[in-house]
């Protein structure tokens, strides 16, 4: 099983994004869950999104989860929420940040000894997209550090997940994608 | 004609859309909703599918659940099928013309995504309005995932509108846990479904002019106890139809339904008996409680109305000890569960240990962890032969312990 822990702000896609996530991978013939802690929370406040991943059918519906992966697509929640919670020994951060990661762990020193990597979802989303949905990028750096799938494919297996939308904006999706894939380190 | 809607073999749907996607291959007439969270997307994804063509019924925004379930006793007294959604607040507004629905013999589907009930305000899952409305006089099927979402409303169709049956049919889902968690879901065709469900049969029709009859009408001390009598007669047998519409689905889609769901009880000490997503998560605490060498087993009710009292009998008939799982605040007594449960097992001669754990009222978590210490409570007493931990726990409670007897 593996498990993973979006930090978001609600709006900045999440959601949506743990969902595509899911829909690609369950094309694979996994099988997945995708969901949310929702609450009244109103558009702006700090929200959790998870997915798990199986080659079973997924059982468990705990909301409890000791994440492999923690994908933080807000910069600021680094430092205001618990990002560490329930980690693993061998838990994995991609971090959305314009910083260093030197610059990262020097400012937020919970992450120091740990697997660390970031990429600026928020400028490769306003550069490619136009605005601030950092999901679309986050995904293209889990693509990169989780080696799931290789680029082409889940470039592919996304157009069909966003096959509803205009051209354009697929395009600008495929690029946040392709930009986070190469820059996440 | 409705346009079809293309599907793949496996869909990734959380159980809202799956429900959404089962109203809507139904072939249903008339909507009338009223949407509350969590059931707001049923009723909305319904509605797209309307404006987008793929539905061929009307859909009537109303001003409350109160005038949402009138309108369904409207339309389906007037003879056609009729369907809607709604949870919590909603449904306790609606709980007056639930029991007019249920009187009148209208095979009404609802679709009830459970939510805790007021005060204090919560959006989140519990099972209080399933408990609210499970003495309406309509058939309840519970599910666990998408999938059963998916499954048993259409399945909700066949069962209730069967001739020998004619009662409103409720199908409830988690709140969140199931309702906002998309998961995979192998749907059916839109043919294939549409000739699962069939055709709506109208009885006493009020359209049908050439034979005029009357509905709801007022019946005193002369025939109002026949009437009621012979509703909960065909409510008992609906049993019957149940099985021969879960038989009917399994040849088509492998997918296998029982009145009493169970998992590893053949050889079960210990059991926990639960509702809704706990049922899932309890067979992983099975399964682990199984390697430390306790024989533990996971029952539900699949159909909590009509009560599969025999089922429940056969299947606790060698248990030592069985957990009683009720989540919903039960007000003064025991929970819901631990009541009927009991009940069964007395009249049918056995004395297991019987507990009962209150938990996640208002969405709270349940973990593994917290199943896995019901089994070890279930352990001690099934070794000792008597309730060695009080009879009524809340499991997951924050704060100082809180026990009963």
């Amino acid at each position: 099983m593996l498990e993973i822990r979006w930090h978001s702000r609600a709006g900045q896609g999440a959601v949506t994004g743990a969902k595509g996530l899911a829909d690609v991978v369950a094309n694979t013939g996994k099988y997945v869950q995708a969901f949310a802690f929702y609450g009244s929370a109103k558009r702006g406040a700090a929200m959790t999104a998870y997915n798990r991943v199986d080659e079973q059918p997924i059982l468990n519906h705990e909301k409890f989860m000791r994440p492999d992966y923690v994908l933080v697509i807000d910069p600021g929640l680094t430092y205001t929420a618990d990002i560490t919670a329930n980690e693993k020994e061998n838990t994995k951060y991609i971090i959305t940040t314009h910083l260093s990661k030197e610059e990262l762990i020097k400012s937020q020193p919970k992450l120091e000894g740990k697997e660390v990597y970031v990429v600026d979802c928020m400028q490769i989303s306003l550069d490619t997209i136009g605005r601030a949905i950092p999901n679309a990028p986050m995904l293209g750096a889990l693509m990169k550090v989780s080696g799931m799938f290789d680029l082409d494919y889940f470039k592919g297996a996304m157009k069909k997940v966003l096959s509803k939308f205009p051209q354009k904006i697929i395009d600008a999706n495929m690029a946040a994608i392709e930009r986070a894939y190469n820059e996440v380190h | 004609m409705a346009k079809k809607y293309e599907l793949n073999e496996v869909e990734v749907w959380d159980g809202n859309m799956a429900a959404a996607h089962a109203l809507r291959q139904a072939d249903i007439d008339i909507v009338a909703a009223y949407p509350i969270t969590p059931s707001t997307p049923i009723v909305q994804n319904y509605s797209k599918f309307l404006a987008d063509g793929y539905v061929d019924g009307e859909f009537i925004m109303v001003e409350s659940e109160h005038s949402a379930m009138s309108g369904c006793v409207a339309a389906s007294a007037a003879g056609v099928r009729a369907a809607t959604a709604t949870s919590s607040q909603g449904f306790a507004l609606m709980v007056e013309v639930l029991y007019q629905a249920s009187g009148m013999r209208l095979p009404i589907v609802l679709t009830v995504v459970n939510r805790a009930l007021a005060a204090p305000l919560n959006v989140n899952g519990d099972h209080s309005d399933m408990y609210l409305g499970r003495d309406a006089g309509w058939i309840n099927l519970c599910s666990y995932n998408p999938q059963e979402a998916y499954d048993l409303t259409l399945m909700a169709f066949r069962i209730g509108e069967d001739l020998n049956v004619r009662l409103p049919v409720m199908v409830h889902q988690d709140g969140f846990i199931c309702s906002h968690t998309a998961q995979n879901v192998r749907p059916l065709q839109d043919e294939e479904a549409r000739e699962f469900v069939g055709e709506f049969k109208p009885v006493n029709s009020m359209l049908d002019v050439a034979n005029p009859v009357t509905h709801g009408v007022q019946t005193e001390e002369d025939w109002h106890f026949e009437h009621k009598a012979r509703q909960h007669n065909d409510l008992m047998n609906s049993m019957k139809t149940i099985n021969e519409v879960f038989a009917e689905f399994k040849d088509r889609t492998g997918r296998e339904y029982t009145p009493v769901y169970t998992y590893k009880m053949d050889d079960a000490d210990v059991a926990i008996f639960a509702l809704g997503t706990t049922v899932e998560s309890a067979r992983i605490a099975a399964d682990q409680m199984r390697q430390k060498g306790i024989k533990a087993g996971v029952v539900s009710l699949r159909v909590l109305r009509p009560f599969p009292f025999k089922e429940v009998q056969e299947v606790l008939s060698n248990v030592k000890a069985v957990a009683t799982l009720d989540r919903s605040a039960p007000g003064g007594t025991f929970g819901m569960l631990f009541n009927e449960i009991s009940a069964a097992l007395l009249a049918g001669g056995k004395k297991p240990v019987v507990l009962n754990y209150i938990y996640g009222l208002g969405g709270r978590d349940t973990t593994i962890n917290m199943l896995k210490e019901v089994y070890e409570d279930l352990d001690k007493c099934a070794k000792a032969g008597e309730a060695v931990v009080p009879l009524q726990q809340f499991l997951g409670l924050r704060g100082p312990k809180l026990s009963f007897y």
